[in-house]
This record gives C-alpha cells, sequence and structure tokens, in this order.
C-alpha cells in the first residue's frame, strides 16, 4: 500500500531520522503528546489533585462507553429465555449482511490508498506555498465540517437521474441521462460513493499530514538537495520517512472512521449499496429488531478493533517501538 | 534560460494543480448551493442550468416549512449547546492535569482517550437506546447530548491538554510566588492564555455533535437533530428537499470553517492523536 510511506526497506533511513534528537524542542504546542519538560518540573507528589482533576472525565467515559458495551453484548447474545445464538443466526442468513460486509471492505481498501494519495498530493502541492495557498487550504478544509449525510446529498445533486452531471453530459451532447444511482448499476454506484467519501474526508487526511510536514525541518530536505538528489528521491527517503507517525495517526484514524460510513451511501443510494453502519440502522429504525442490531454493531466493534491491532504491530517503527 | 523556463513550467504546473483540486473540492458545493436556491420548477426542468439563472428562495422556503425542520434546528443546537459545556466540564480539568502533572497512570490514561476514540459510535447507539429508555432520558436532548459528549471528550482533552502546554508554568508560579492560591492562579493567569484554543476546542464539539447523524437518529423519536430529521425523511421526501436539506447542513460548515481557519491544524491535525 502507498500509505504508510516507507516500508521496511526504508527503515534504515527512518531510524536514523527518528532517533536523531528533536531539532525543535521549544513548540511544544506542536505536539500532542506532552514533552517531559514541562511535567518534570512539578514531579513533587501531587497526585491527588491530578487524580481528583482527571477522576470525572475517566468516571463519565467508562459510563458511556463500557457499559453500554456489556449491554450491546447482552441484546446481541440473550432472548425471551436465556442466552441464545438466534440473533446472531439471523444476522448471517440476511443475505443484506453479507453484501454490507464485502461493501464496507471494498470500500475501504479502495479508498483508503486513493485518499492518501490524494492528501500527500495537496499537501505537498501547498509545501510549494503557491499563491493564494491559504485560500487553498481554506476551501480544501470546508468539508472537515461536513457531515457524512451531507456530503451524500451534496453528491446526490450530481449523479441523481436528472441531477448536474447528466444535465453536463447531455448539453455537450453525450447521451441523455444515465442512471448512475441505480441497483443495476453497480459500478457506477461504488464510484459515487468513493468518489463523495473522497471528497469529504480526504481533508481529515490532509489537515493530518501539514501538520506533520510543519514539524519537518527543511535542513534535511535542503542538504538531500544539495547533494543532488532529485524531486522524487527527497521525497521518498527524506520527506515520507519523517512523515510516518502523523501518516500511522491518520492510516488508523481513517480506517476506523471509514468503517462508520453510511450516511453517504444511504443518501446516494438509499439500501442499495449497503454498508455496515447503514445495515444496524435498518435493523435498529426500519426492522425494530435490536438484537440484531447489536450484533451488527459488535461485528463492526471487532472489526475495528482488529484494524487497530493489525496496524499498530504492522507499522510499529523499530527504532522508538511504539506508535504516537 | 533552459533552467528559469523550467522553473516557470513547474511553478504553472502547480498552480494548474491547485486549481483542479479547488475546482474538485469547490464545485460540489457550488452545484448543492445552486440546487436548494434553484425554483422547484426549474428543478424539474432537465438539463438543469449550470448557472445560476433562476434563482429563488422558494425550494429552502419549502423546506424550513416542513414539520420537524425547525424543530431539528432548535434541538441540534440544544444538543450542541449541551455537549459543549459539559465536555469542556469535564475536559479542561483533565487536559490540565494531563499537561502540567506527572502523576501515575498518565500514560495509560492517554491510551484510554485513544482507544475511546477508536470506538465506532454504532456501538454505543443501540444498547445506549435500552439504558435511556429504561432511565427515562430516551428522546431528549440530553440523552443525545450524553451521547455526542462521550464522542467529543476524548479530542476535548488532547486539545486542551495541548494548549495548557504552551501556557508557561513561569507565569503560574509567579503568580503563586505573590500569594495567588493555585485556583487563583489558573483563573487569572491561566485561563485568559489558553481562552482562544479553549474556544476552539469548544466549537470542535459542537461541529462533531452538529455532523453526528447515527446516535442522534438512534436515540431520538420526536427531539430529533436536524441531520437525523432529514436522514429519516430521506426515502420519501422529493429530491429538492433533500438537496435544500444539503445545502442547510453544509452552511454552517463553511462558517465553522472560516472562523476556525487558524486552529484547523491544532484541532484536527497534531492534536488527535
Amino acid at each position: 500500500m502507498l500509505a504508510p510511506g516507507p516500508g521496511r526497506g526504508g527503515a534504515d533511513v527512518s531510524g536514523a531520522v527518528t532517533t536523531a534528537p528533536d531539532p525543535a524542542p521549544s513548540e511544544p504546542s506542536s505536539s500532542a503528546a506532552v514533552p517531559p519538560r514541562a511535567t518534570r518540573r512539578r514531579r513533587r507528589s501531587r497526585v491527588p489533585t491530578a487524580a481528583l482533576l482527571v477522576a470525572p472525565s475517566v468516571v463519565f467515559l467508562a459510563a458511556l462507553f463500557l457499559w453500554p458495551i456489556a449491554v450491546g453484548v447482552g441484546q446481541a447474545f440473550t432472548g425471551a429465555d436465556g442466552p441464545t445464538l438466534a440473533h446472531l443466526r439471523r444476522m448471517v442468513d440476511d443475505p443484506y449482511f453479507w453484501t454490507a460486509t464485502r461493501n464496507t471492505a471494498l470500500l475501504i481498501v479502495v479508498l483508503i490508498p486513493l485518499q492518501f494519495a490524494f492528501a500527500l498530493t495537496m499537501a505537498l502541492l501547498l509545501r510549494e506555498r503557491p499563491r493564494l495557498s491559504s485560500f487553498y487550504f481554506y476551501v480544501w478544509c470546508v468539508p472537515l465540517a461536513i457531515s457524512d449525510l451531507a456530503a451524500g446529498l451534496v453528491w446526490l445533486s450530481i449523479f441523481a437521474d436528472r441531477g448536474y452531471l447528466n444535465s453536463a453530459l447531455s448539453r455537450f451532447g453525450l447521451g441523455d441521462g444515465f442512471a448512475w444511482l441505480s441497483y443495476d448499476n453497480q459500478t457506477s454506484m461504488f464510484v459515487a460513493v468513493l468518489l463523495a467519501e473522497l471528497w469529504r474526508a480526504t481533508s481529515l487526511v490532509l489537515v493530518i499530514v501539514v501538520a506533520g510536514l510543519q514539524n519537518i525541518p527543511r535542513d534535511y530536505d535542503e542538504a538531500a538537495a544539495v547533494f543532488g538528489a532529485t524531486y522524487w528521491q527527497r521525497l521518498r527517503h527524506v520527506i515520507l520517512p519523517q512523515l510516518r507517525p502523523s501518516l500511522q495517526v491518520a492510516l488508523i484514524l481513517r480506517t476506523i472512521l471509514g468503517l462508520q460510513t453510511f450516511a453517504v451511501a444511504q443518501a446516494l443510494t438509499g439500501r442499495s449499496f449497503p454498508l455496515l453502519v447503514g445495515e444496524t440502522y435498518q435493523w435498529y429504525v426500519t426492522l425494530q429488531n435490536e438484537h440484531v442490531s447489536a450484533a451488527i454493531a459488535l461485528v463492526i466493534l471487532l472489526m475495528s478493533l482488529g484494524t487497530a491491532v493489525v496496524y499498530l504491530r504492522v507499522l510499529r517503527d523499530p527504532a522508538t517501538g511504539g506508535i504516537r | 534560460m533552459s533552467r528559469r523556463s523550467a522553473a516557470r513550467r513547474r511553478t504553472v504546473g502547480i498552480h494548474l494543480a491547485c486549481v483542479a483540486v479547488t475546482l474538485f473540492m469547490g464545485v460540489p458545493i457550488y452545484l448543492i448551493a445552486l440546487a436548494a436556491l434553484s425554483s422547484r420548477e426549474s428543478l424539474n426542468r432537465f438539463p438543469l442550468s449550470l448557472l445560476p439563472v433562476d434563482l429563488s428562495t422558494e425550494t429552502m422556503r419549502v423546506f424550513l416549512d416542513s414539520t420537524g425542520v425547525i424543530g431539528g434546528f432548535q434541538n441540534s443546537v440544544e444538543v450542541g449547546l449541551l455537549s459543549l459545556i459539559l465536555s469542556l466540564a469535564l475536559g479542561v480539568p483533565a487536559g490540565y492535569a494531563v499537561a502540567r502533572y506527572a502523576f501515575r497512570g498518565r500514560e495509560p490514561y492517554q491510551l484510554f482517550l485513544l482507544l475511546t476514540r477508536a470506538l465506532p459510535i454504532v456501538v454505543l447507539s443501540v444498547p445506549l437506546a435500552r439504558v435511556f429508555l429504561a432511565s427515562g432520558l430516551y428522546d431528549t436532548t440530553y440523552a443525545v447530548a450524553l451521547l455526542h459528549t462521550a464522542l467529543a471528550l476524548p479530542t476535548t482533552v488532547l486539545i486542551t491538554s495541548a494548549i495548557f502546554v504552551a501556557v508557561p508554568v513561569e507565569h503560574e508560579e509567579a503568580a503563586m510566588i505573590f500569594g495567588a492560591s493555585a485556583p487563583q492562579a489558573f483563573a487569572r493567569v491561566v485561563l485568559p492564555q489558553a481562552l482562544p484554543g479553549i474556544a476552539a476546542a469548544a466549537i470542535f464539539t459542537f461541529v462533531t455533535s452538529w455532523n453526528e447523524v447515527l446516535g442522534a437518529a438512534v436515540l431520538t423519536l420526536n427531539r430529533r437533530t436536524l441531520p437525523a430529521q432529514v436522514l429519516s425523511t430521506l426515502a420519501d421526501s422529493p429530491l429538492a428537499f433533500r438537496f435544500a436539506g444539503g445545502f442547510a447542513l453544509v452552511v454552517p460548515a463553511l462558517v465553522f470553517i472560516a472562523f476556525m481557519r487558524r486552529y484547523l491544524l491544532n484541532m484536527w491535525g497534531t492534536t488527535i492523536r
């Protein structure tokens, strides 16, 4: 995949870079991980105060995360008379479930590499500081605050049978209307959902990558240029390895959020292009069956945890021994 | 000479690429605005006009007059403000603690935050509906606000801790040397400096809440937020209604991002880990 940046082959380069001392320690706000310097000063035992300050959020999050998960497991595995696998069986017997699983997986596998390539291109373009770059950045970031439902509706105006794409095509005399979102045209339906997601969610990756690029000193890049490295060589061996931590975070976040995509597809295609989260919604709201709905939700939970674990293992940076 | 022309070609290329990306990002927004601001009649003609020739507020007016839309607006604002207050009340102290104290369990706490961020919201919504039904919170704005707070709280802690790290400890210590108590030093010295960042965290929470669809749709029947309302009426509403709904959901996004331009990298970029 393109996204994680350097493969194992580039490990020696990235190792050398990441173990180098942080060249800009005077910029604490730029890093979420708190630099040890700020905390060392207060090492006098202030444990009670800190615990007092943190406790409410821990209690709240535990109550709103752990409790529902326990209840959810109960919902999925108990029926009117004791424990049962009936809901699970009902879930796997529903043909929509498998289509939805396939669609979700397909969407992520195709979307994520495209999205990272796109976001990297955008970030590198901005790095060249073209004129109007702050205007570009604003426009490219607008989808950050757009919900997936809104994004679906925006692209519906383009792909609808009598929408803007068909209008434009017919004005140029290229046929009079193709049913992009029809159940019969699975491919164009998928492409429509893919484009809408690419449009909506690439900005998140962009912002993370731009923030990462800002923390990379230009010295290494300039040194490489002085020694005659071409742009591609610098990108491959200097910039990407240093971007690695940002790319890892973006990759985990985007994949997990990608698993939760649903309103885009709902707005564009109704149930013609089912996704897993859309199925929980269907079972809960339309079919009024909370048990199957909870079971599908648990499947999504397992998939998310699975991806996170796989990413953390596969992408672990040998130099730092962990992910940050 | 040839080197200079190569450089110029590169600049032109970069510019063209920027314009192309901007068109991809901007044109859909233009089109939804165009659709929402066209009259119903002109939306029914077939080759739709790609230029704003027949603007009218009719489509938007009909949308705003439909049942549940104005109420949805109100509920959305209410839920957003409630989540904002709750997540600041819980998140700011925690962010301060993470930034200033080396307490035992700080690392696990941060890992815990990361973990909660990674949990899909569906997993919470369906069981929470049952919990809230049992406790009488179902179909209230409070229920949705609790869910949205859980969603935004980890990020609030991370953003605010990054902000407090940026406020020099020396200022606080100086205040305390001059006789201020710790809470006074915090309120008079740290808070004013951190305020813009805290505002950014607050807006982040509001946007998160404004955009969340699934949980709000599952946890409410009558007190739906605007996205939940649009989603639940999606299947049996005319295209014009859907375009108007899409536009109504997009406009706040334009405003939010314009307001928060300076903080984008802080909010969604670095601190999101």
